[in-house]
């Protein structure tokens, strides 16, 4: 069997998976793959409503409970399961602690591309002090 | 060294049990099972209305808005400045406008161009709900017609629906125009109806309404009809009663008194 054209071909796949693989390399060399999500954590506070691994797990569905709670049933209060009551409400209990979105929500969300529209109603405390705009 | 079959077996066995620590670790030291969370007791047996008492409206100074501004600070009401896209939860409209089956030429001079309070009607059978095609509008248990600002898609048929106009529309995003937002209550976005709540979220921690609490010539009167005993009922049945078009059968819970 005989290879036609072998060193044009080569070529060209080389370049091809070049281009392929471009975004891969090219953030390889300038150190993006390193990039982890840098979370601004409360310094006085040291739990959360719920483990840790729930809640990364879990936050979304638990704020949309949260919003059919309130909203719809009227039920405000949040019993966790270490038996602790909360206020059910992103912008008091939530952002008491992770005062700023920007260094806390964002931080993963923008990593991985996910866009929410809690922001679009909802105030943070941080965003008083900047303007509501 | 010859590798047995019974080794081998040994081996698998205990790699298997091995394997199965940590999962089955994590199902014996599962989180107890949530207890639910306490229901609240204001919500059922409750009939919230409001009794607007227009004498003593009309004494307090000229172009009061006490209650028109407690309400639309604490809601994030945003002043767009431009009638067509005004957004509002209780603003005045005049007599003849509001009672345009009780102004005759015999009394026109009395009471033409006075100014009448309205807000949203929290009616009985909110022709609204009926109209929203999302269930984004709905009535409560305690005659509330709430909205869910999360569900509404803007299609604005609640507005068609309402025959008192006491709901809004953002046509644009209402952030510019908010002067001091209030971190207790969400803003709205574009696209999205909204409306007086009747303040549930103060009714919760038993607060009044906040034009009720503001209003100094104490015009604006808040109770359960539900119970016969309450200030409302009261004035209800000693007064002359007026409702914003009741022909309509819509069986509005704000009432005015004359």
């Amino acid at each position: 069997m005989r290879f036609y054209d072998a060193k044009k071909i080569i070529t060209g796949l080389i370049i091809f998976v070049g281009l392929v693989t471009y975004p891969i390399w090219h953030n390889t060399v300038s150190g993006k793959n390193l990039y982890t999500p840098k979370l601004e954590l409360p310094k006085d506070k040291k739990e959360c409503i719920e483990p840790k691994d729930y809640i990364r797990v879990n936050h979304k569905s638990l704020l949309e409970d949260w919003r059919l709670s309130v909203v719809r049933n009227g039920i405000r209060i949040y019993q966790a399961s270490n038996q602790k009551k909360y206020n059910m409400s992103l912008n008091k209990t939530c952002m008491e602690c992770h005062k700023d979105k920007t260094k806390f929500c964002d931080q993963c969300h923008n990593y991985m591309g996910v866009t929410n529209k809690c922001w679009d109603c909802h105030i943070y405390p941080k965003q008083l002090e900047i303007g509501v705009k | 060294m010859e590798f047995k079959r019974r080794d081998f077996l040994k081996i698998a066995g205990l790699t298997f049990l091995g394997l199965m620590a940590k999962p089955g670790w994590e199902v014996v030291s599962q989180i107890k099972p949530l207890e639910p969370s306490p229901a609240p007791n204001y919500f059922t047996g409750k009939k919230w209305a409001m009794a607007i008492d227009l004498i003593k409206c009309w004494n307090a100074k000229d172009g009061c808005r006490d209650c028109i501004d407690a309400c639309h600070t604490i809601h994030n009401v945003p002043e767009i400045g431009y009638a067509k896209e005004e957004i509002k939860w209780i603003w005045t409209i005049e007599y003849e406008k509001a009672f345009p089956e009780h102004i005759h030429d015999f009394n026109e001079k009395k009471y033409k161009g006075k100014p009448v309070i309205v807000l949203c009607n929290q009616c009985e059978d909110p022709p609204c709900v009926k109209y929203c095609p999302t269930r984004a509008t709905w009535k409560r248990e305690d005659g509330i017609v709430m909205m869910d600002f999360h569900r509404c898609i803007g299609c604005r048929y609640c507005m068609a629906g309402c025959p008192y106009g006491s709901r809004s529309f953002n046509w644009r995003d209402p952030r510019p125009f908010i002067k001091k937002a209030n971190i207790e209550f969400p803003t709205r976005t574009k696209g999205v109806v909204e409306k007086c709540n009747f303040c549930e979220e103060r009714l919760v921690k038993g607060l009044l309404p906040s034009c009720v609490e503001t209003c100094k010539e104490k015009a604006l009167i808040f109770g359960d009809l539900n119970d016969p005993n309450s200030e409302i009922r009261k004035i209800l049945s000693e007064r002359y009663v007026l409702q914003r078009q009741p022909e309509l059968g819509t069986k509005p819970k704000v009432f005015y008194i004359l």
